[in-house]
């Protein structure tokens, strides 16, 4: 299929992503958001870039090298990751994770207390030792969002901001237009991953995608000395700490929520900046003297099994990434051209992150699991 | 019918606040001390708090306000300035009669609530510090009466000991007894500039004098007639383009017209800014008023704003549009490396260039982006500014720099101060260390529900052993509770 038209309802880092990918194939893309371009979850979160639980992880590993090259501006990408354990639960599960990891030929090295404290000077003595992964890393996720965007700009594509879809022309069981409060769109293919708005953008289509959507909340404290490694987590926590030296944490339990179709109307934290300061402090004794300066959350989407949908139907591409994103953003885009301009990815199989194994869940999926707002 | 728990979403994992007041009142100024004696003597519970003295090395952030480096080595001992401070406060021990429950040195960094996308909390609480812990309070009823902080505003030499605020050199010279300059220029000459000169020379400083960026003086005419029966000048049409100074700060500011006046302070008073952040980052409604010193809190049922949080008395006199010419003739003295955010180093030229820090790497094409490029993609946005230049990012929380950048991004936008989102107010809205806001006492609940991401076990299983007995040793190792 020769697609000449493309719109992204969608301005997180997925829908960029892939917008990125889309104009660099050439074709014509006029992007959608709601609000301002990765406003969202997109620019909330803790900046992972390892997944190696991913079909995309390879292709995620691949790009993240290159992506202040290909996109022309900074993203702070950092590259592996230490993750150390306060507790003898957590080192048994790092130490699952290491070997698990080196099974799949993805080099993780087990380090002693004294490694990790020669490695994370911030470290303590109740560190019982940690794994190091030889692959991953962290990236700013307000850079990287913005470098997207202006990537995308650079090769003549179209970024229409505060104007949410509200609906779809279809001719023939195609979607040839889309609606936003800024006027119809007209188009060959759409490409919807509009973070947790992506069910009801779908329903629009008779397409059921079953989601439900979850408040999570992060920290950042002013900046410590310089670590030589910037991914450096543990103790419950997914974190990093930036370039700039602040240490910037996220973790612990979520609220369930529940919203309208143009998205969260807030975006609240909760005291759970002081359990989030605890373990903080727990992880890196040396930096437990320092300010916490903000506190935020963000919105993020489930499916069910917690795990990604990159699918089509017709002349409609879906993404929506459970809560890993931003990490595979450089490859779930790949991943979005793909199936719009060639109908199947390219570059790995991602069959079992299709729709269908939804397909007759019941109605009441989220009570039986407890999804639900309070 | 009995609802199914998600064992990692937060139901029920915070506890009931272990102490709770009818009235709790924030800041122990006039309003919030009046506030506290009336609850209390209508037989209500009244907790009173006041984050005063804060301590030392906040003051070299100038949190709260614009302290400008100039307060004595007094201010480090904290004995010493709780002392002092108490002895400074009208008030206090008629509250303490009146059976407050009174804690200075004690700031109050956050409130919540169950609203939109919150339902978790035990009731609405204030979450409070002091020296050695935090913890929550309940209450029926919150007073804010937090004050109003400074305005400070940029210009070649601001970011030297001895450029200070208003409402600064007042603490410190009133509650603190801890000023360490001698002889001061006041910018500005509206009543809040005409009141610090008074103030100053009734302490005995060396008055310097009052420079004033229009023609004439602004403040009240019984206040200008007494700054000049003190004998302090008022100088009109000129504004300093320069503080010279030495190691320990300014020794002299070079005026507009070139002249040169010998001060160790300069005393921005030009403006201030209600304090609402407890209520803004709560989410709580306000409204811009040009002649209130900007956005203020509106009516919010449990929540009360009193004194000059809730806004400064309104004379009629447009307080927004002074401080735009202010900005306007200062911001004409900035050269474009003149520095705007003091914390993270931001200049001028980065923050229109919507340049990053300088520990990045600036291809062309990214220092061919500006303001002025972003713009063409939607309106201003102060969040987004900040996100990409890190202004207001930093250790002060944008005190000194968020109420100048956003009048900058509406001069570079053309648009009205009043129409810009206001930059966001998060909690915790002092900077506090982790190891005291942490909760060292937290629930059961929350320990043994703790895990890093959404608690999904088939959410981390590796795509290659979907399906393999690899999984099921997967959820039996980790489960849905991983401390990753």
């Amino acid at each position: 299929m020769s697609a000449q038209k493309i719109v992204v309802v969608g301005g997180g880092v997925s829908g960029l992503s892939a917008a990125w990918w889309l104009a660099r194939s050439g074709v014509s893309v006029t992007l959608l958001d709601k609000g301002i371009i990765g406003w969202e979850a997109s620019g909330r979160n803790g900046g992972g870039c390892s997944h190696y639980q991913s079909p995309l992880f390879k292709e995620e590993q691949r790009l993240w090298p290159q992506m202040d090259e290909l996109l022309g501006y900074p993203t702070e990408f950092s590259p592996e990751r230490i993750v150390m354990a306060v507790t003898p639960r957590q080192l048994e599960q790092y130490h699952y994770i290491a070997q698990m990891n080196n099974r799949l030929g993805q080099r993780v090295d087990v380090l002693d207390p004294q490694q990790v404290r020669e490695a994370v000077p911030l470290a303590g003595d109740n560190c019982l030792g940690g794994i190091h992964y030889r692959f991953g890393g962290h990236a700013n996720p307000h850079r990287a969002v913005q470098a997207y965007a202006w990537a995308l700009q650079d090769l003549g594509g179209t970024i229409i901001q505060h104007a949410p879809a509200t609906g779809f022309r279809t001719s023939g069981g195609a979607v040839t237009a889309v609606e936003s409060t800024k006027g119809v769109h007209e188009c060959d293919a759409v490409v919807i991953a509009a973070g947790p708005q992506t069910s009801s953008l779908l329903a629009k289509l008779d397409i059921a995608m079953p989601l439900a959507a979850a408040r999570a909340e992060m920290i950042v404290t002013e900046p410590a000395p310089m670590m030589k490694l910037g991914g450096v987590d543990g103790n419950g926590l997914y974190g990093r700490q930036t370039l700039r030296g602040n240490l910037a944490y996220g973790g612990g339990p979520h609220e369930w929520v529940e919203f309208g179709e143009l998205g969260p109307s807030a975006r609240p934290a909760t005291p759970l900046t002081r359990n989030l300061a605890r373990r903080v402090a727990e992880l890196l004794p040396g930096a437990a003297h320092l300010n916490v300066i903000r506190s935020w959350a963000g919105v993020i989407e489930m499916t069910p099994d917690g795990r990604p949908i990159i699918d089509k139907r017709g002349n409609v591409t879906f993404c929506t990434m459970s809560g890993v994103g931003f990490g595979l953003s450089p490859a779930s885009g790949h991943a979005i051209r793909d199936l719009v301009l060639e109908g199947a990815c390219s570059f790995t199989d991602i069959d079992k992150l299709g729709l269908s194994r939804f397909e007759g869940i019941a109605d009441d999926w989220r009570t039986a699991k407890g999804w639900l707002p309070l | 019918m009995t609802r199914t728990i998600d064992p990692h979403a937060i139901d029920g994992k915070f506890p009931a606040p272990a102490t709770r007041f009818d009235v709790v009142v924030v800041g122990a100024g006039r309003s919030g001390t009046a506030a506290a004696l009336t609850a209390a003597q209508a037989g209500q519970s009244v907790l009173l708090v006041d984050e005063n003295p804060v301590p030392g090395h906040q003051i070299g952030n100038d949190v709260p306000l614009y302290f400008g480096g100039r307060a004595t080595a007094a201010t480090q001992n904290s004995e010493r300035m709780l002392e002092t401070l108490f002895m400074n406060t009208p008030d206090l021990e008629a509250v303490i009669e009146a059976g407050v429950e009174l804690l200075l040195g004690t700031c109050a960094w956050g409130v919540y609530r169950n609203g939109p996308l919150v339902g978790s909390l035990p009731g609405q609480v204030v979450a409070l510090a002091d020296g050695e812990r935090s913890w929550l309070v309940g209450f029926d009823r919150l007073v804010l009466a937090t004050g109003a902080r400074d305005l400070p505003m940029a210009f070649p030499g601001w970011s030297q000991p001895g450029v200070m605020g208003a409402a600064a050199l007042k603490k410190l010279l009133t509650r603190y007894d801890a000023f360490a300059g001698k002889r001061v220029l006041i910018a500005g000459s509206h009543d809040l500039a005409l009141e610090t000169a008074l103030l100053a020379h009734a302490k005995g400083l060396d008055v310097a004098g009052l420079i004033e960026v229009r023609d004439a003086p602004q403040g009240a005419a019984d206040l200008v007639a007494q700054v000049e029966a003190a004998g302090i000048a008022i100088h009109c049409g000129v504004h300093p383009v320069e503080a010279k100074g030495g190691i320990d700060g300014v020794e002299r500011v070079i005026l507009s017209d070139g002249s040169s006046v010998d001060c160790d302070t300069l005393v921005m008073a030009i403006g201030l800014v209600p304090m609402i952040e407890l209520a803004d980052a709560l989410g709580s409604a306000r409204t811009f008023d040009a002649k209130r010193g900007g956005h203020i809190p509106l009516e919010d049922g449990a929540i009360t704003a009193v004194g000059s949080c809730a806004g400064l008395a309104d004379t009629g006199f447009d307080h927004s549009a002074y401080r735009f010419d202010w900005l306007n003739a200062l911001g004409g003295a900035c050269g474009g490396d003149t520095i705007i955010c003091q914390c993270e180093e931001v200049t001028l030229s980065d923050l229109l260039g919507v340049q990053p820090p300088r520990y990045l790497e600036r291809s062309p094409i990214m220092q061919a982006r500006s303001l002025k490029s972003l713009l063409e993609d939607g309106p201003p946005n102060q969040d987004q500014i900040k996100r990409l230049t890190r202004s207001g990012m930093g250790a002060c929380q944008g005190r000194r720099c968020r109420d100048q950048v956003a009048m900058m991004l509406a001069v570079e936008a053309g648009s009205e101060l009043a129409a810009l989102p206001l930059a966001t107010h998060r909690a915790p809205v002092r900077p506090l260390p982790l190891k005291i806001i942490a909760d060292w006492e937290e629930s059961e609940e929350m320990r043994a529900g703790w895990d890093v991401w959404m608690g999904i076990p088939t959410q981390w299983v590796p795509y290659a052993d979907i399906g393999t007995p690899y999984e099921e040793e997967n959820r039996r190792v980790l489960g849905g509770n991983m401390s990753l």
